[in-house]
C-alpha cells in the first residue's frame, strides 16, 4: 500500500468539494422526493456522510486533526439517531399502518 | 411677613377653606353648621380687608407678595403674585362685604333647598376666585381667577341640575364667556409678544415710551376689551345674562350683578395705562357701551319676569360703566361699580324675598299689592329703586350724573342718547316697583294666604345694604358741590391719576344735572299714571298686539338669530363630521386594517398543510436562499 | 494512481448514492446504501484516516445499515406498497436540489488549500496520533457520547416497546 501511495499526484480539494456537495444534494433530493420514511431516513445517512467526506478531505489538506475528530463525534450523533428514529418509525407504522410520510397531516390549520 | 402680607392672605385664603370644607365634608354637615361655616369664612375675608383698607391712605404705596415662580419659559417668568393697592382695598371690600350680605342672606333663602351645603361650598369658592382676580399682581393669575369665576358661575347657574334648561342656561353662560377669552387670551399674547411680561407694574413701566395711537397696542387693547365684553355682558356677547337668571336669586345678586360682571371693568381700569394710549380703543368701548346701555333698557321695558328685568337693567348699567371707561375717566366707572354694587344686589334680594314669601312665582302678571304683606321688603326695595333712578342723594344720584358729564364733554349728542337709555331705566324700575308692590293681588287665593315676611336673615342684609344704597354715594360728591368732596378720585389718585374731570364749568354740570333729575322724575309720574294705580295688567309676549312691543317682549328675538347665524351652521357641521367623516370614514379605516389582517392571516394559514413534504421543500428553499444571498452580496 | 482510484471510487459513490433514492423497493436502497458507504470508506483510506475507515465500516455498515435491513423486514416493505409523488412535487425537488448543489459548489469555492503535505502522506488519520488528541484535546465530549448513547439506549428501548393492554 506504501509504494502505491508513494506515486501519488494530489487530488485538487475542489474535486472532494465537489463530490462532497453532489452527495449532499443527491440526498437532499432523496428526501424530497421519496415519501417512504425509511429511505427518507437513508437519505438523511447520505448527507451525513457527503459531510463527513469533507471534513476528513479538508483535515487532511490543511492537516489538521480537528476535522476527524468532528466526524468521529458526527458518527456518534448518527448511531445514536438512527436508534431512535428507527423507533419512532415503528410506533408510527404501528398507529397508522404505513410508512407514507403523507400519512401524517393532522397538525395542520 | 408683616401684617398687611397676612392678611392679604387671609383674605385671599379663608373663602377658599371655606369652599374645600363644605365642598368635601358637605354631606355629612347639617345645614345650620354648614351655613355658620359659609357665613364665617366670608366674614373673616371681611374683616381681613377692612383692616387693610383702614391701614391705607391715598398716599399709600402698593405692596405685593410672591407665592412662588408659577412657571417659567425661556425669559418669561409668572410668579403666583398678589398685590394690593388702592384699587384692590375698595374691591376687595366691596366683594367681602357684599359677599358677606349674601352669604347670610342665602342662610335662609335656602333653607328648604337639599343643595344648601353644596351652594355655600360653591359660593366661598367663587369669592375665593374672584379676590384672586382682583388681587393678582399679574394677568395670568388674574386670569386664573377669571376662569375660575366663569367656573363658579357655571356651577351656580346650573345648581339645580335636574332642570335642563337650567343646565343649558349654564352652559351658554360658560361658552359666550368663553368666546370673550379668546379675545382676552389674544391680547394677553400680543401683549406678552412684545414686552415680554405679564406683571402689572412692569408692564406700565414698559408701555411708558410707546406712542398714543400705536397700532400694535390698540388691536392688543381691542382684544382685551373683547374679553371685557363676554365677562361683563356688552353687546354681542351679552344673551347669557338673561338666562344666567336661572339660579337661585342669592347667586344672580352676587355674580351676575354686583361681582363677577364687574370683572370687565376692572380690567380696564387696571389697565388703564394701556388703554389711554389708545383712543381708537376707546372710542370703540364707548360706542358699545352706549349702544348696550339703550339696548337692554328698552328691552326691559317689556319683561315680565321680576328677574328678567333686573337682570336687563344690569347689562344696562354696565353699558354706562363702558361709557365712563370709554370716555377716559376710569375712577369714574369704578364709582359706578361701586354704586351698582349696593343697589342692584339690593333690589335683587329684594326681588328674592318676594320669590320666597309667593313660594317662587317669578312673573310680574301674578304679583301686585304686597306692599303692605312684606312691609321690609317693600321698603328697601323702594329705596333700591329709587337709587338706580339716579335721584338726589341716594347713590345712584352721583356715580351716574358724573358719566353724563364727563360724557356731555366729549360729545353733547352722546349724552342726549344716554339720558334716553337713563331714563329708560327710571321708567321700567318703577314699572317693576308699582307693579309687584301697588295695586292689588292678582295670584291665587291660595298663595295669597301664605305670603309673610321674609327671616331676620334675609331682612337685615336688606336693610344695611339699602343703607348703603343711600350714603355710598358720597364718596364721590363733584367738585359743583364741594371743592374737596370728590374722596373717591383723590383716593385713587396715585394710581389712576385723575384729570380735572371734564372740563365743563360748574354752570353747565348744573344744569345737566337739573336736567336729569327733571326728566327722571317725569318718568316716574308717568309711570306712576300708567302701572300705579293697578289698572294696567301686562301681558305676555304672546298676547302682544302691538308689533313693537312684541319686538321688544322677544328679547329682538337676538337668541334667535345667534341659533341661526351660529349654533345651527356649527350643529350641521358637528353632525357631519359625527356621522359622516367619524363614524364612516375613520371607522372603517380602522375596520379596514383589522379586516386586512384577517384577510391576510386567513391567506397565510394555508401554509400550514401539515405535509412534511412541503415543509422540507420550504426549508430547502430556505436554505438556498440564505447561501445565495451571502454570496451575492 | 490516486487520482484514477479518486474518481472510481466517486463514481461509484455517485452511482450508488442515485440508485438508492431512486430504487423502487427498499431493501435495494438499502443495499445499495451499504455499498455507497463502502466506497466513501475507500475515501477515506485514500485520505490516510486508516482509524475512521474502519470505524465507518464497523459503525454505519456494520451496526447501522443491518439496524436499517431490520426495520425494513419487520416493518415488510416490498416495491408495490410504495407511495407515488405527483409531478410537479418531482420537478420541484430536483429543481431545488439543483440550485442547492450550485449555490453550495459556489460557496465552498473559495477554499483554497495548499497543503505542504500530500494528504495521502499526513499522520493524522493514524490511530496513535488520533488517539492523543481525542484524549488530550477531546477528553470531555468523547465521555459525554457515553451518556449520550445511554440516553439514545434508554429511548429506543422505550419507542420500541410494544403497550401492554
Amino acid at each position: 500500500m506504501q509504494e502505491l501511495l508513494q506515486n501519488v499526484r494530489l487530488v485538487p480539494i475542489e474535486h472532494y468539494i465537489w463530490l462532497s456537495s453532489l452527495l449532499f444534494c443527491i440526498g437532499v433530493m432523496g428526501v424530497l422526493l421519496r415519501r417512504n420514511t425509511i429511505v427518507m431516513f437513508m437519505s438523511i445517512e447520505l448527507m451525513l456522510n457527503a459531510v463527513n467526506l469533507l471534513f476528513v478531505a479538508f483535515s487532511a489538506y490543511a492537516n489538521k486533526p480537528e476535522g476527524e475528530v468532528f466526524v468521529f463525534f458526527v458518527m456518534v450523533v448518527a448511531a445514536a439517531e438512527v436508534a431512535v428514529g428507527l423507533g419512532l418509525l415503528v410506533m408510527i407504522y404501528r398507529n397508522q399502518n404505513t410508512t407514507d410520510s403523507e400519512a401524517l397531516q393532522t397538525l395542520k390549520w | 411677613m408683616s401684617t398687611t402680607e397676612i392678611l392679604l392672605l387671609v383674605c385671599l385664603l379663608a373663602p377658599l377653606s371655606g369652599a374645600g370644607l363644605l365642598l368635601i365634608l358637605g354631606r355629612s354637615l347639617p345645614k345650620a353648621v354648614a351655613a355658620v361655616f359659609g357665613v364665617s369664612f366670608i366674614a373673616i375675608s371681611f374683616i381681613a380687608a377692612l383692616l387693610l383698607f383702614m391701614q391705607t391712605s391715598a398716599e399709600s404705596a402698593a405692596f405685593k407678595i410672591n407665592l412662588f415662580t408659577w412657571f417659567s419659559a425661556g425669559k418669561l417668568n409668572v410668579d403666583m403674585a398678589f398685590r394690593y393697592d388702592q384699587l384692590t382695598a375698595l374691591f376687595l371690600l366691596v366683594i367681602t362685604g357684599i359677599g358677606s350680605l349674601i352669604h347670610l342672606y342665602s342662610a335662609g333663602y335656602m333653607h328648604e333647598d337639599e343643595g344648601h351645603n353644596r351652594f355655600f361650598g360653591y359660593l366661598n369658592f367663587f369669592v375665593f376666585f374672584m379676590i384672586m382676580l382682583v388681587t393678582g399682581a399679574n394677568m395670568v393669575v388674574m386670569f386664573a381667577g377669571w376662569e375660575g369665576v366663569g367656573l363658579c358661575s357655571y356651577l351656580l347657574i346650573g345648581f339645580w341640575y335636574k332642570n335642563n334648561d337650567y343646565n343649558l342656561a349654564a352652559r351658554k353662560a360658560f361658552v359666550m364667556n368663553r368666546i370673550g377669552d379668546l379675545g382676552l387670551l389674544a391680547g394677553l399674547f400680543m401683549l406678552v409678544n412684545k414686552y415680554n411680561t405679564f406683571d402689572f407694574e412692569a408692564l406700565q413701566n414698559a408701555v411708558a415710551g410707546v406712542q398714543t395711537g400705536d397700532a400694535y397696542l390698540t388691536t392688543a387693547t381691542a382684544c382685551l376689551f373683547i374679553g371685557a365684553m363676554g365677562k361683563s355682558a356688552q353687546i354681542p356677547l351679552f344673551t347669557w345674562l338673561p338666562d344666567a337668571m336661572a339660579g337661585p336669586t342669592p347667586v344672580s345678586a352676587l355674580i351676575h350683578a354686583a361681582t363677577m360682571v364687574t370683572a370687565g371693568i376692572y380690567l380696564v381700569v387696571r389697565t388703564h395705562f394701556l388703554f389711554s394710549l389708545t383712543p381708537a380703543t376707546l372710542d370703540f368701548i364707548l360706542y358699545i357701551g352706549l349702544a348696550t346701555a339703550l339696548f337692554a333698557a328698552t328691552i326691559g321695558l317689556r319683561q315680565n319676569d321680576i328677574k328678567k328685568v333686573l337682570a336687563y337693567s344690569t347689562v344696562s348699567q354696565l353699558g354706562f360703566m363702558f361709557i365712563a371707561l370709554g370716555t377716559g375717566a376710569f375712577a369714574t366707572g369704578f364709582f359706578h361699580v361701586f354704586t351698582h354694587a349696593f343697589f342692584k344686589a339690593l333690589l335683587f334680594l329684594g326681588a328674592g324675598s318676594v320669590i320666597h314669601a309667593l313660594h317662587h312665582e317669578q312673573d310680574m302678571r301674578f304679583m301686585g299689592g304686597l306692599k303692605k304683606k312684606l312691609p321690609l321688603t317693600w321698603i328697601t326695595f323702594l329705596i333700591g329703586t329709587i337709587a338706580i333712578a339716579g335721584l338726589p342723594p341716594f347713590a345712584g344720584f352721583f356715580s351716574k350724573d358724573e358719566i353724563l358729564a364727563h360724557l356731555y364733554a366729549k360729545n353733547p349728542m352722546l349724552w342726549g342718547v344716554a339720558l334716553l337709555g337713563s331714563l329708560l331705566t327710571a321708567f321700567y324700575m318703577f314699572r317693576l316697583y308699582y307693579l309687584v308692590f301697588h295695586g292689588t293681588y292678582r295670584g291665587d287665593s291660595h298663595s295669597a294666604s301664605h305670603i309673610h315676611e321674609s327671616p331676620w336673615t334675609m331682612t337685615m342684609p336688606l336693610a344695611i345694604l339699602a343703607l348703603c344704597s343711600i350714603v355710598a354715594g358720597l364718596i364721590g360728591i363733584p367738585a359743583v358741590f364741594s371743592e374737596h368732596g370728590h374722596w373717591l378720585n383723590h383716593f385713587l389718585g396715585k394710581l389712576i391719576p385723575v384729570h380735572h374731570p371734564h372740563g365743563i364749568s360748574h354752570a353747565t354740570e348744573l344744569t345737566l344735572m337739573g336736567v336729569s333729575v327733571t326728566a327722571v322724575l317725569v318718568m316716574v309720574a308717568i309711570a306712576f299714571r300708567v302701572y300705579g294705580q293697578g289698572k294696567v295688567v301686562p301681558v305676555s309676549a304672546e298676547e302682544e298686539t302691538n308689533p313693537f312691543f312684541r319686538l321688544l317682549a322677544d328679547k329682538y328675538r337676538i337668541d334667535e338669530l345667534y341659533h341661526f347665524l351660529f349654533v345651527a351652521p356649527f350643529n350641521a357641521i358637528s353632525q357631519f363630521f359625527g356621522k359622516l367623516i367619524d363614524a364612516q370614514v375613520i371607522d372603517g379605516i380602522v375596520n379596514a386594517m383589522g379586516s386586512l389582517a384577517m384577510t391576510l392571516s386567513g391567506m397565510l394559514r394555508l401554509l400550514h398543510n401539515g405535509r412534511i413534504g412541503t415543509y422540507l421543500l420550504a426549508m430547502t428553499v430556505g436554505v438556498i436562499l440564505v447561501l445565495a444571498y451571502n454570496l451575492i452580496f | 494512481m490516486t487520482e484514477y482510484i479518486f474518481y472510481f471510487l466517486s463514481f461509484v459513490s455517485v452511482l450508488t448514492a442515485l440508485l438508492v433514492i431512486s430504487a423502487r423497493n427498499p431493501i435495494h436502497s438499502v443495499l445499495y446504501l451499504i455499498l455507497c458507504f463502502f466506497t466513501i470508506a475507500g475515501h477515506y483510506i485514500l485520505l490516510n484516516a486508516q482509524f475512521l475507515a474502519i470505524v465507518h465500516i464497523i459503525v454505519y455498515s456494520g451496526a447501522i445499515m443491518v439496524l436499517f435491513l431490520f426495520v425494513v423486514m419487520l416493518l415488510n416493505m416490498n416495491a408495490e406498497s410504495e407511495p407515488k409523488k405527483p409531478m410537479l412535487a418531482k420537478l420541484s425537488a430536483t429543481l431545488a436540489s439543483g440550485l442547492l448543489f450550485l449555490v453550495l459548489v459556489t460557496a465552498l469555492k473559495k477554499a483554497e488549500l495548499n497543503p505542504s503535505v500530500s494528504p495521502s502522506e499526513s499522520e493524522i488519520g493514524l490511530v496513535k496520533n488520533l488517539g492523543k488528541v481525542l484524549f488530550n484535546d477531546f477528553l470531555l465530549p468523547f465521555e459525554i457520547t457515553s451518556v449520550l448513547f445511554l440516553s439514545a439506549m434508554v429511548g429506543a428501548v422505550l419507542l420500541g416497546k410494544k403497550e401492554l393492554d
